[in-house]
């Protein structure tokens, strides 16, 4: 669409602008703040340079909560794009099938984060969930508050859970707005399944996937309150993401200073991730 | 094949269902029955649970609480984003890329980063534990959702839609108020869903900014475990009642998802 330069536009602008500006601005000049000085309570501040800057980065708690969280996000976009992309593609297209398969799918993504995590508690717990309990009838050893490999496989089947609602949602929007003409000409050209997934269905939800990759990488990065309560971090540091590693300074021990800084790169990772992603899309965007 | 094709979605549905079906039937036992008995369905049906949270103000008004900032931050989220993204979809202006991107980038901020920021932020303005300063330290993430969902929408509408409004006499907010809002009402129902949806379910903010006069009921949940030991059966039935308000609004947004869905950018 050819836009109109019209300066007065802004005044459309400013209450989005004031709101967000008003929650953004401060508590974030507030963190840089902290992030270049020492406190020693009571508001004495002492001007402290790059040097948490300099700690953040070097410490190995850091390195090791970072590559946990890269880990726990790839694993989580490797599983979820392909299953939702799947299940999108076997829902019932009309009739009745449409409103159920919606309603159900889109349940997880409307309860809280901290139920989901209790949920996922009892749920999986050795002794009286059902999931720890049917595991360990089968004959494995299963048992998440002990064993790092079961409270990740536990924290990933819930976030599967959780989300893939999300992409199966996003994915089925791309296939709806299909126009029937292009299944009909692929049939008449003798098109195999793959083909038509990967010729038609595939371009067309070349958007609605870009979003819920975004959202998805977004969201896996920052996760906090699920894993806070299904496993809190441990056994150990085992599931001890970010965010967590986060609150844990911020407020447990109060660190402000390194708090901060952490606070800071953290937000540039993912800051500089989506923007490298966004206009990745947008240079494909225009060459079409 | 066409029955074949059943299978995934179902089998993905009894995966979705099977955990909420466990919180159901935990909701309906008495805590004592969870931890010695375990069966697939309650062996002493009691409403026991659900009658506590009924009675216990401190329970129940978590619930209002919580309806009430999201109600709050839906509205408001809206409405601001309403004229932005028109703007946004319709004119070229300064800096808009810019604003664009920078609005988004809030979107990217993990909460844990703003936690202790705004818990000093919104005591220094006094909001602090009221639904209010909830409602607005979740437009961090709302509004530009809503600024984005709702372009997508309205850059789908045709701009000859504008100009034959303004030949055919209609003034500006008559135009936007009687014509364009009907037109992407669709685009609208999507964002309220979207942004009731990301206002509900957030706990780590809104539990930063609360005591005791608008705590949210997740909040309420997890400080009874740590309290009262494990109230297993207490803990159950909050967690489903939590689901309530999620399914009605999924029950009347349905149509606009399936249709919705495919018109905007989303």
């Amino acid at each position: 669409m050819n836009k109109t330069y019209n300066q007065k536009a802004w005044f459309f602008v400013v209450p989005v602008f004031v709101l967000v500006a008003f929650n953004a601005v401060v508590p974030l000049m507030t963190v840089v703040n902290y992030s270049f000085q020492e406190t020693f309570g009571s508001n004495v501040f002492a001007w402290e340079g790059t040097r948490w800057f300099k700690q953040i980065l070097h410490s190995e708690r850091f390195h090791a909560s970072l590559g946990r969280q890269f880990i726990f996000t790839f694993i989580i976009l490797l599983i979820q794009l392909p299953l939702g992309i799947a299940i999108a593609l076997t829902m019932p297209k009309k009739g009745w099938g449409v409103p159920v398969c919606l309603i159900l799918m889109s349940m997880p993504l409307l309860i809280p984060w901290n139920v989901v995590g209790a949920m996922w508690n009892i749920f999986a717990l050795p002794d009286i969930g059902f999931l720890g309990n049917s595991l360990n009838s089968l004959g494995f050893d299963y048992n998440f508050t002990q064993q790092s490999g079961d409270a990740w496989f536990t924290t990933i089947l819930m976030d599967v859970w959780h989300w893939t609602s999300l992409v199966v949602l996003l994915s089925y929007a791309g296939l709806n707005s299909i126009q029937p003409a292009y299944y009909q000409a692929a049939e008449i050209d003798g098109a195999s399944r793959w083909d038509i997934f990967r010729y038609i269905e595939l371009p067309k939800m070349k958007k609605v996937l870009t979003l819920a990759i975004l959202l998805r990488f977004m969201d896996s990065f920052m996760i906090y309150t699920e894993p806070f309560v299904l496993t809190g971090g441990g056994p150990g540091n085992a599931t001890n993401f970010l965010s967590l590693d986060l609150v844990k300074m911020a407020l447990g021990q109060f660190d402000l200073g390194p708090a901060a800084a952490m606070s800071l790169i953290y937000f540039l990772i993912v800051l500089l991730i989506c923007w490298v992603f966004y206009s990745l899309m947008m240079k494909n965007e225009g060459r079409t | 094949m066409k029955k074949i094709k059943w299978v995934v979605p179902t089998l993905y549905i009894i995966f979705l269902m099977l955990p909420i079906y466990w919180l159901l039937n935990m909701s309906f036992k008495s805590t004592t029955e969870i931890i010695n008995v375990y069966s697939l369905w309650p062996q002493d049906f009691t409403l026991d649970n659900y009658r506590t949270i009924f009675t216990d103000s401190t329970w129940y008004m978590g619930y209002v609480n919580s309806i009430t900032y999201t109600v709050f931050n839906t509205i408001l989220s809206v409405s601001a984003a309403l004229p932005a993204a028109y703007a946004f979809s319709r004119y070229k202006f300064l800096g808009d890329k810019h604003l664009f991107f920078w609005l988004l980038t809030n979107r990217m901020a993990p909460p844990a980063v703003f936690a202790l920021p705004f818990f000093q932020f919104y005591s220094s303005v006094n909001l602090f534990d009221t639904h209010i300063a909830i409602a607005l330290s979740h437009c961090l993430f709302n509004i530009p959702l809503a600024v984005w969902i709702l372009e997508g929408f309205m850059s789908a509408v045709p701009k000859e839609l504008d100009e034959t409004a303004y030949v055919d006499g209609y003034s500006f907010p008559k135009f936007f108020f009687k014509i364009f809002i009907p037109t992407i009402a669709a685009g609208i129902g999507i964002t309220m869903f979207f942004c009731f949806m990301f206002s509900w379910v957030e706990l780590l903010l809104a539990k930063t900014l609360t005591a005791t006069i608008a705590k949210p009921i997740a909040a309420i949940m997890t400080r009874t475990s740590s309290t009262s030991g494990y109230e297993l059966g207490l803990l159950a039935a909050a967690g489903s009642l939590t689901i309530i308000p999620g399914a009605v609004v999924i029950y009347f947004v349905r149509n606009y998802i399936a249709k919705g869905f495919a018109m905007g950018r989303v």
